[in-house]
């Protein structure tokens, strides 16, 4: 099994919407993304751009309090998850949502902390966002599995 | 004509009984007290396998409710969408079934134009004044924050809708950083009346204004306020409280009054939950008094997730002569049209 790390910078919220963006240009099928961070990280943010990239034309808002919101209008669906009012990952297998992540879709997962890693499988990405001071993010990028590491090498920008 | 309604979209399971679109005979939810003694015990909130159990008992609770049975109902509703695909499922299946099993007409409804159909709704008993076209719409819950204008019946537009977090989403996520209680409306709404009127609040929460547009994004505000709360040295929590409301109450009634106008609408009405905040009706209230447009809010049971609006809301494409085919499917991310430029 592959795991690869990566860190980067994003200055303002347009710029983490413009890695999104590089994000969901590079996206299949199949594809999980879990996001962490605290409240007001940029997890929408980055999701937007994600959508953005996929040619999805329609505005991409919170799915906290629906848990789950479908987009369909680009070039591959996108299940936006937020997990913020999640207690348990049984709640999650309730909902039936295991059907969504690596089928025909790309799944990206808010507050994915909140349930384990094991329940999305053996291949994701995931991006830890850190705000160490008032301005300015930093995103952890982690690797698991061989898709997702080619998605993030796809990503990032030529040296 | 006696509808039966069913919602399922999200966490809320309902059935009620509404006739000609506007008189609620019953309106079942199955976080009502009655339903979880039948269960004996609460509801869990998220599940479609649990609003898969609960579905028979609320039916069972309106129908008890209304005092009728099968054969007063003239006709089968139930939300198709937008939603959950599981939870959506559950009702909409049970709609279909029902509706084969009496050979009964069945129509699928739109959750978000149902919303609207609330501020048609009353109770037995009372009296009926329908809404006054063009209505504009403001639905705010923890779901939605969206404009919608309906210029009669069957003809609705979205308007506007907030680009990030909705509103009631904002309130709960900042009662939250600021050690407020769930859910958060009414938290904010009680620590920011603490604040003494006569003083000067010792922050001001930015507004996204989004000018040009009848949209709102309120995900800043909350980014705003969790920057505030790194310096130890920030305002107390009751003047945070009165600042952020005070931001979010100012987009939301400018933008609202600013649509009213452009459409020249008759009525503003409100939905969803965020529609309880006093410091929203107080100001929208006075706002448009000005341009001599009413304002009204559903009673709170119907602002919320409810089936009496979804049989309201399918009454008037019922008397239409429209109704569903037995093979419609769930729609989670239905939407409603875009208003012509």
């Amino acid at each position: 099994m592959t795991e690869a790390n990566w860190e980067q910078r994003s200055a303002s919220v347009a710029r983490t919407r413009a890695i999104g963006q590089r994000l969901g240009a590079a996206a299949r099928p199949g594809d999980i993304l879990l996001l962490i961070g605290e409240l007001g990280a940029g997890k929408t943010a980055l999701t937007q751009g994600l959508a953005r990239g996929l040619d999805i034309g329609e505005v991409v808002n919170s799915p906290t309090f629906t848990l789950l919101k479908e987009h369909r209008s680009g070039r591959v669906p996108l299940y936006h998850f937020d997990l913020y009012r999640i207690e348990r990952a049984s709640e999650l297998i309730d909902l039936g949502f295991g059907e969504y992540f690596g089928g025909d879709g790309v799944a990206v997962v808010e507050w994915a902390d909140r349930v384990a890693n094991e329940i999305f499988g053996s291949d994701w990405l995931q991006a830890t966002i850190t705000t160490p001071n008032n301005h300015g993010r930093i995103i952890h990028w982690r690797a698991q599995g061989q898709r997702a590491e080619e998605w993030l090498t796809a990503t990032r920008e030529p040296l | 004509m006696l509808i039966l309604g069913i919602e399922s979209s999200c966490d809320e399971t309902g059935v009620a009984l509404v006739r000609d679109g506007h008189e609620v005979i019953s309106n079942a939810l199955a976080s009502q007290a009655e339903v979880h003694a039948r269960f004996g015990g609460v509801v869990p909130e998220v599940a479609a396998r649990q609003q898969l159990m609960a579905f028979i008992p609320v039916l069972e609770v309106a129908l008890a409710q209304a005092g009728v049975d099968w054969n007063g109902i003239d006709a089968v509703a139930a939300t198709y969408g937008p939603g959950l695909a599981g939870p959506l499922l559950v009702g909409l299946t049970a709609a279909k079934s029902i509706a084969f099993a009496r050979g009964l007409t069945f129509l699928g409804v739109n959750h978000l134009e149902a919303h609207l159909y609330a501020n048609w709704l009353h109770r037995q008993g009372e009296p009926h004044h329908a809404p006054h076209f063009p209505v504009l719409s403001l639905l705010v819950s923890g779901a939605h924050s969206e404009l919608i204008v309906i210029r009669e019946h069957g003809r609705y537009a979205l308007l506007g809708q907030t680009r990030d977090d909705a509103a009631g989403e904002a309130f709960d996520k900042v009662a939250r950083m600021l050690g407020l209680s769930y859910p958060g409306g009414p938290s904010i709404q009680r620590s920011a009346a603490t604040w003494p009127i006569d003083q000067p609040l010792p922050v001001k929460v930015p507004r996204a204004w989004l000018r040009g547009t009848n949209d709102f994004s309120f995900s800043g505000v909350k980014t705003y306020i969790a920057n505030l709360l790194r310096n130890p040295d920030h305002p107390p929590i009751a003047a945070i409280a009165a600042a952020f409301q005070e931001a979010i109450v100012d987009v939301l009634a400018t933008k609202t009054v600013a649509a009213a106008k452009a459409i020249g609408a008759a009525e503003v009405v409100l939905a969803g939950g965020v529609a309880a905040n006093v410091a929203l009706r107080e100001r929208l209230e006075s706002d448009l008094r000005r341009l001599h447009i009413s304002l009204r809010a559903p009673r709170i049971e119907w602002c919320t997730d409810n089936a009496a609006m979804i049989a309201g809301a399918a009454y008037y494409h019922l008397r239409r002569g429209e109704s569903s085919d037995l093979s419609l499917d769930v729609l989670p991310s239905l939407a409603l049209p875009l208003a012509q430029a």
